[in-house]
């Protein structure tokens, strides 16, 4: 007799805190009483403190190094140079092009030249300060525009890639022709905690590196090449991870404190300061984008024709795909049925530039979006309606030919962005006005604006790469343990993963363990808003495996198939329709104390390399959002005060409405930072504000009131229908606010971070 | 785990409780003996060179981590603790300085309860946990102290005062939201007279 729906006993109550709910993250207890150990908290007996010392130039020759006054210090343990470095010379994300020490030349200032491991810290510095490198200051390449055609500045040339889109009728013209030429300032990651990591030898020539990274075994692979150690011998486990936002997909102190630690047989520490921060990682390329765009006289989009340039700075890191998303994405999320993009990232011996939250589609972002309100203007149509005219549907094609099959609600999107109240007129409060805390602006020569915009990029890695991440989930007594290597770096995985498993196995007790490369295989890097999908989805697959498990014992023990046993929500197990069975049980519970282990392999499908033309089934997913923002612009001084900004995001589904929510806040906020504040200044190849007294990112006082609706229809091929959040939010924030501050003041703003001798 | 515990041991440095017999003294190649005050709690700081700043000696010679390094010049908040009742940024504070005054770290803020595993959260860190203003957590423990130290001294501070007050404390995850969504529930919880608010230092400061 069955009867699936009747109570049949106790029927078990849905664990708390399971998909789309908002649990507290596991190490939120941890992290409010300061007990969490950040990668520069970590210390080991015996320790020593390594430092870095970094080329004062842009471009010089090295004609000599000298050591032997810095080892002559009481306290200096060892000092390791080019020499040193057994292993590959060099190192990089896509293509390993950047030395582990300069040798011969420095092409950037704070290019490494040699480490030091000292007793101290102040001993380290005094040691670096010891070194005598002598330098030849060549002249520095920092004009990118003279980059591809000037000599050679490192012998993979100047130019990293060149992506060229071409696509339906190149000589398609519209009715009406708009132009613009614009510029995006570098912006800085500008993460809290810095660059940092403790490195122990074994005693048997191998090393344990605990580090704060996006990517576990990719910096496993690129250290124990440069080491010349087998991977196995190099085992990096995650140090806790105070922000990332990119600027910790490449490796930074790894391989100089692996290094000394082996050279001394002493675990040695490196930690950064913020000005070495500043020059030791990455930064968002700096863009200069020019634009054609064609219409008719009723808006709808002819042909987009757009040449970006970004500066890559010394080293490629991940320009080529930067580049290519750029590309990609270079028309905005709409119709664009004639499209002829050229992108291209060259080397100069500026910063060297790499991943930022948005990777390539937030420079773009600006150019198109900035286009689009000119188009408006030139037409008379308002820029919202322009917009909805072109915008993105299911089953478009896109500049690369790929056809949307996923969900697409960029019109829902943008309606849902301006359906937000608009914010009542500025107070009396002095923090209410431009300059706040500066108390400068007067009430009557403040001016108010409103802007939208509208963005979208990718999920996940494109153009072929083999993504994947791998999970292991083992239940028994009432818990599950999970093992992953996802670098946890504020994002929230730590939490989803919890809620995943209480969903697929009715287990509340869910323990993280940590992520190591000793642990398993690669869960990919926690970038291109992938974690929720690919490890999300790798959790999910071992909770299912391990239910499969535990329902085929269940059905041993009761003496019926497994198929007569049915699999539902929250873990639960009951009877198959016509199945001569009474149960209705958790997994969890059915498996009682018997331990079940399963681990699986998540990977999306298929993605295409871009051909000559730029075409190709590239991408997996998209992600949209659309954002308006409310200015405050006082007109006499240039100051801004950003009010409000309103968005409405594509997020596939909610999975937990508090982490969505401060992905979308901290997102704007960093949008909003490029727009208004956020520069590294590069004069002649130096970096003149390494510093946050000089580099400004949003305070409490400049954030912007949030509001957000999130859109949600669910992505077909994507774990319980979730789009990954992280990065839309920056994307289009950016713009919105400079077409908010183009209305308030009438000034055409061409370039970011808008300054105030730009408005006056 | 990602809910690490620091072990109790610290390699660095000899961190005792003493009779304060003296309170500073020059030791040997310039390094300087003195005694602080942290949590409550009498701490000897030995063979420290003159140059550190409090915070260094908090995080590497007392095994206090709290306090975090993320600018090295005041701007950030990261390393706020109190000296003597006053908010300060303990980079900019010179260790030897502060012998004799009364330190509060994140570790000395300690909320009252009966939690089984861990030192009881304070309001304002069951706040910050249940609004979502965590994120990586390299800023919060800076905020926590901020954020009391505000509230002690005014009680009921409109949201504009709390963004002012707070705008010493950079965060660059949250954007803000979630966290000023705590300090405004604490504020609400405060003023109903729920969770009363028993600061105390820690045992033994860790």
């Amino acid at each position: 007799m069955t009867d699936v729906d009747a109570p049949v006993r106790d029927r078990p109550a849905p664990p708390a805190g399971v998909v789309g709910e908002s649990p507290a993250r596991p190490d939120g207890s941890a992290k409010v009483q300061g007990r969490f150990a950040f990668a520069s908290d970590l210390e080991a007996e015996g320790m020593l403190w390594g430092r870095t010392l970094r080329s004062p130039h842009p471009h010089a020759r090295i004609r000599a190094v000298d050591v032997a006054p810095a080892l002559a210090l009481p306290g200096v343990a060892c000092v390791v140079t080019a020499d040193d470095v057994r292993g590959a010379a060099t190192y990089g994300l896509i293509s390993a092009d950047q030395p582990v020490f300069a040798r011969d030349v420095v092409r950037f200032e704070g290019e490494p030249v040699a480490a030091v491991a000292a007793d101290h810290p102040d001993t380290a510095q005094r040691a670096l300060e010891a070194i005598r490198v002598e330098y030849e200051p060549l002249p520095a390449l920092v004009d990118p525009e003279a980059a591809a055609g000037a000599e050679p500045i490192h012998p993979d040339g100047n130019v990293i890639r060149h992506v060229r889109i071409r696509h339906g009728d190149e000589d398609a013209t519209g009715d009406v022709v708009v132009e613009g030429t614009y510029e995006v300032g570098m912006q800085d990651q500008a993460f809290l905690g810095p660059e940092a990591g403790l490195a122990v030898p074994d005693g048997e020539g191998g090393v344990d590196l605990w580090v704060a990274t996006q990517w576990l075994h990719h910096d496993r692979d690129q250290v124990a090449a440069c080491l010349g150690l087998p991977p196995e011998r190099v085992r990096l486990h995650l140090g806790g991870v105070g922000g990332a936002f990119g600027g910790r997909e490449d490796v930074s102190m790894h391989v100089h404190a692996c290094l000394l630690a082996l050279r001394t047989d002493q675990p040695v520490k490196m930690s950064y300061q913020r000005d070495e921060s500043f020059l030791g990682h990455v930064h968002r390329h700096p863009a200069r984008l020019r634009y054609r765009h064609h219409a008719t006289y009723d808006g709808r989009l002819v042909k987009v024709e757009a040449d970006v340039l970004l500066d890559g700075g010394a080293y490629a890191s991940s320009s080529a795909a930067v580049a290519a998303n750029a590309a990609r994405f270079a028309c905005g999320p709409y119709r664009v049925p004639n499209a002829v993009i050229d992108a291209v990232a060259v080397r100069t011996n500026n910063p060297p530039c790499g991943a930022m939250r948005g990777f390539g589609a937030v420079q773009v972002c600006f150019g198109h979006e900035s286009q689009m309100d000119k188009l408006a203007a030139r037409l008379g149509i308002p820029p919202v309606e322009l917009r909805l005219r072109n915008a993105l549907r299911p089953g478009d094609v896109l500049p690369t030919g790929q056809r949307l099959t996923g969900a697409a609600p960029v019109a829902e999107c943008i309606r849902a962005a301006v359906a937000h109240p608009l914010p009542p007129p500025a107070g009396d409060g002095l923090l209410e006005r431009p300059g706040g805390a500066g108390r400068t602006a007067e009430p009557g020569r403040v001016q108010r604006g409103v802007g939208v915009a509208v963005g979208y990029k990718n999920l996940m890695f494109s153009e072929g790469f083999d993504d994947s991440s791998e999970a292991r989930v083992r239940l028994a007594g009432g818990t599950a343990w999970v093992t992953c290597a996802v670098a946890e770096v504020g994002q929230g995985f730590v939490t989803l993963a919890q809620q995943i498993v209480r969903s697929a196995l009715g287990c509340e007790s869910v323990v993280l363990e940590p992520a190591s490369t000793t642990a398993i295989g690669s869960a990919g890097s926690s970038s291109a808003s992938r974690q929720t999908w690919m490890s999300g989805g790798a959790v999910l697959r071992a909770c299912r495996l391990v239910a499969d498990q535990v329902r085929s014992a269940l059905a041993r023990r009761l003496g019926v198939e497994a198929t007569a046993l049915r699999l539902g929500d929250g873990g639960r197990i009951t009877a198959a329709p016509g199945a001569e069975v009474t149960v209705d049980t958790t997994v969890t519970e059915a498996a009682g104390d018997e331990a079940f282990e399963a681990s699986a392999v998540h990977r999306h499908p298929v993605t295409q390399p871009l051909d000559e033309r730029g075409q190709g089934d590239a991408d997996v997913s998209f992600a949209f959002a659309a954002h308006r923002a409310v200015v405050d612009v006082d007109v006499d001084l240039g100051l801004v005060r950003v009010v409000q900004v309103s968005t409405g995001q594509d997020v596939g589904k909610v999975l937990h409405p508090v982490q969505v929510t401060g992905q979308i806040e901290g997102g704007i906020a960093q949008g909003v930072g490029l727009a208004v504040m956020e520069e590294i200044v590069v004069d002649q190849g130096l970096v003149r504000n390494p510093s946050f007294t000089d580099y400004l990112i949003p305070t409490a006082a400049d954030a912007p009131e949030v509001l957000a609706t999130c859109i949600e229809e669910p992505e077909p091929g994507a774990p319980f229908g979730a789009k990954g959040v992280g990065e839309p939010p920056t994307i289009s924030s950016t713009a919105a606010v400079v077409a908010a501050i183009r209305n308030a003041t009438g000034v055409d703003v061409t370039r970011v971070p808008v300054r105030p001798w730009d408005l006056v | 785990m990602s809910d690490t515990e620091h072990g109790t041991e610290n390699g660095t440095g000899a961190a005792n409780e003493v009779n304060g017999t003296e309170s500073k003294g020059t030791g040997a190649g310039g390094t300087e003996s003195y005694e602080l005050v942290v949590n409550g709690v009498r701490r000897r700081v030995e063979g420290a060179l003159p140059t550190e700043s409090l915070l260094r000696v908090l995080r590497d010679r007392l095994g206090l981590p709290g306090a975090k390094n993320a600018c090295e010049q005041g701007e950030c908040g990261s390393c706020s603790v109190l000296v003597d009742g006053v908010l300060v940024c303990s980079c900019l504070e010179l260790a030897a300085a502060a012998a004799g005054c009364e330190i509060t770290t994140v570790e000395g803020l300690v909320g009252t309860g009966a939690e089984p595993t861990a030192a009881p959260l304070t309001d304002v860190q069951r706040a910050i946990v249940e609004a979502g203003g965590v994120q990586c957590g390299f800023c919060t423990p800076g905020f926590v102290v901020a954020i009391h130290d505000l509230l002690e001294r005014v009680p009921d501070p409109s949201p504009l005062d709390v963004r002012e007050a707070l705008a010493g404390n950079l965060c660059r995850c949250t954007g803000y939201g979630r966290i000023l969504a705590a300090v405004e529930q604490v504020i609400t919880d405060r003023a109903a007279g729920g969770s009363p608010v028993a600061v105390r230092p820690a045992e033994g400061s860790r």
